[in-house]
């Protein structure tokens, strides 16, 4: 299935939901859609963050968004898991589709639904949020084991996979303040890769991170998405989208101005604005 | 004499260091005892020159009175526990969206604030019999107290719910776990490590507080302290003692809170 035809996006290119030149063929690791945003309006009171945004999310497909602070970007990665309810649209996790319904946002059966696509779509926080009560292993099986149900010793040698993973086996019964901030973001890695999730969400990793200590979490994550997990990083590491990206996407103004593959979009953008964005961020 | 600096051994200094460090230590809390010791001494000293301190009364009713300290204590662990209970409720559903639930809540704690303590016990021993609802003293007595703190330590509680970061939440959320397991197993145990001092504090209040139901007949220190007081006229000495039992309650309840507190601390940093 992996080169299917793409549906010809024609005259739409610049917002098109795939970023993918029509006749072109998607790079081979890539599967079906897993995510799906469709027309998300968000506003917070009278202000309009997000202005009519679609953007669609294959399997294994490594998705980076880019853009200055204010441009929606982050608004976006939350509205995917509904930590902010959208105003209008749609979103669609593995099959299960949510619309935006400010106004019964608090019924039981929404409620319910939300909570089936937060299973499905692990989130990580610029700080960490790990449960500081809770030793490392326990913040990884906690929600295995009380929301899918699993035993703790299933969780328990899930858990300890996954802390492998992230190069963190040795520090499983650690409380978290004992952890420096790139050891915090890794077990936060795991504890999200417990609940095996169909898409993993990123919103700005390593903003809060010493600058010696980005380097550790960006190759958990870069190794993350050479091995095919599905993912969408709302981030500041140009270098890092370049190499680990398989769409680079550009928003602005609460809107996706252009997207397309990482030597695209940052080395010869069409549009603009990013141009200008580009050229800003690059001179810091 | 070589730079000590970059080969030589400097640890004679470091011993030298903590055995100084620890004398004055050592110097500082001897003074800080002392001092307790002569105040409290002088005032004792000064009391018994008046001439007017029968040690054979304290000798004679000392065990009368403090045999109020068991029913002091239980009275005061049982009203806590109850206050706790309601407390935990009253917080969870002042920040409830459900208008009636919070609404309820909010009634509760502005009742209690806004009356006295002394009332709502007074209430519950000899008005409640008026509508039928006749309680024994000790258990009228806990439901009060409990009753009471329960209303202020709901505003606690709510607090310490709130000052729990709300990242936490929506990390738990993003997990996929429902409203009630967040609340329950990530809201709610770092909201109580926030809470601890404050209701140690209230436990200690609580302590004190509990005096008050003497005036219902609850055989606690006080009660006992008044009635062999009155009984040989010797007031003076007899609320001597029961103050002293307050004072020894709460300086080994102190005590504990502060172990308590720093163990819980330990495991969070």
């Amino acid at each position: 299935m992996t080169d299917a035809p793409l549906p010809d996006l024609g005259a739409r290119q610049a917002t098109s939901t795939s970023g993918y030149e029509s006749g072109s063929n998607l790079p081979s690791h890539i599967g079906e859609p897993i995510v799906k945003v469709e027309g998300i309006h968000k506003y917070f009171g009278q202000n309009h963050v997000l202005r009519g945004v679609d953007l669609e999310v294959r399997q294994r497909e490594a998705v980076m968004v880019i853009g200055r602070s204010g441009s929606g970007k982050t608004t976006l990665l939350r509205c995917i898991n509904f930590l902010e309810e959208p105003t209008v649209g749609s979103i669609e996790v593995d099959g299960v589709r949510v619309d935006a319904d400010p106004l019964h946002a608090r019924d039981r059966r929404h409620r319910e639904q939300i909570r089936q696509i937060r299973m499905r779509a692990g989130m990580l926080f610029q700080d960490f949020n790990l449960f500081p009560h809770m030793s490392v292993l326990a913040n990884c099986i906690e929600a295995p084991t009380h929301v899918l149900g699993h035993s703790v010793e299933h969780a328990t040698k899930r858990a300890e996979y996954y802390l492998e993973v992230v190069g963190l086996a040795e520090k499983r019964d650690e409380y978290p303040a004992r952890l420096s901030g790139g050891q915090k973001q890794r077990v936060a890695i795991a504890r999200a890769l417990c609940m095996e999730p169909k898409v993993l969400l990123f919103d700005e990793p390593t903003s809060a991170l010493d600058p010696e200590l980005i380097g550790e979490v960006l190759v958990v994550m870069e190794d993350l998405a050479h091995s095919g997990t599905t993912m969408i990083v709302v981030t500041h590491e140009m270098h890092f989208a370049q190499e680990a990206a398989d769409r680079v996407v550009f928003m602005e103004n609460g809107v996706i101005v252009e997207q397309g593959p990482p030597e695209q979009v940052l080395n010869d953008p069409r549009h603009e604005e990013t141009t200008h964005f580009l050229r800003r961020f690059l001179d810091r | 004499m070589a730079t000590a600096s970059t080969t030589g051994d400097a640890r004679p200094i470091l011993d030298q260091i903590a055995t100084t460090d620890r004398r004055r230590r050592i110097s500082w809390r001897l003074w800080f005892s002392a001092t307790w010791v002569a105040l409290v001494g002088s005032l004792l000293f000064a009391l018994w020159i008046t001439g007017n301190i029968q040690l054979d009364f304290i000798a004679e009713w000392s065990p009368f009175i403090l045999q109020g300290t068991t029913t002091t204590i239980i009275l005061s662990v049982v009203s806590m526990v109850l206050a706790t209970i309601l407390a935990l409720i009253g917080a969870v559903s002042r920040l409830s969206s459900n208008p009636v639930i919070n609404g309820a809540a909010s009634l509760y704690v502005s009742l209690v604030r806004g009356t006295p303590l002394l009332i709502q016990i007074f209430f519950i021993f000899f008005a409640l019999p008026q509508l039928g609802i006749v309680l024994p003293a000790l258990p009228a007595g806990i439901i009060a107290l409990g009753f009471n703190y329960g209303a202020y330590m709901t505003e606690i509680f709510r607090a310490g719910i709130q000052a729990v970061a709300p990242g936490q939440r929506e990390a738990a959320e993003a997990l996929g776990m429902p409203e009630r397991l967040v609340m329950r197993r990530v809201v709610l145990p770092q909201a109580v490590r926030i809470v601890i001092p404050a209701i140690g504090n209230d436990f200690v209040a609580m302590i004190k507080d509990s005096a008050l139901v003497s005036t219902i007949a609850v055989q606690e220190l006080l009660w006992r302290a008044r009635s062999a007081g009155t009984q040989e006229f010797r007031t003076l000495e007899a609320l001597l003692i029961a103050a002293l039992a307050y004072w020894v309650l709460t300086i080994i309840f102190s005590f504990f809170q502060e172990r308590l507190e720093r163990r819980m601390a330990r495991g969070d940093r």
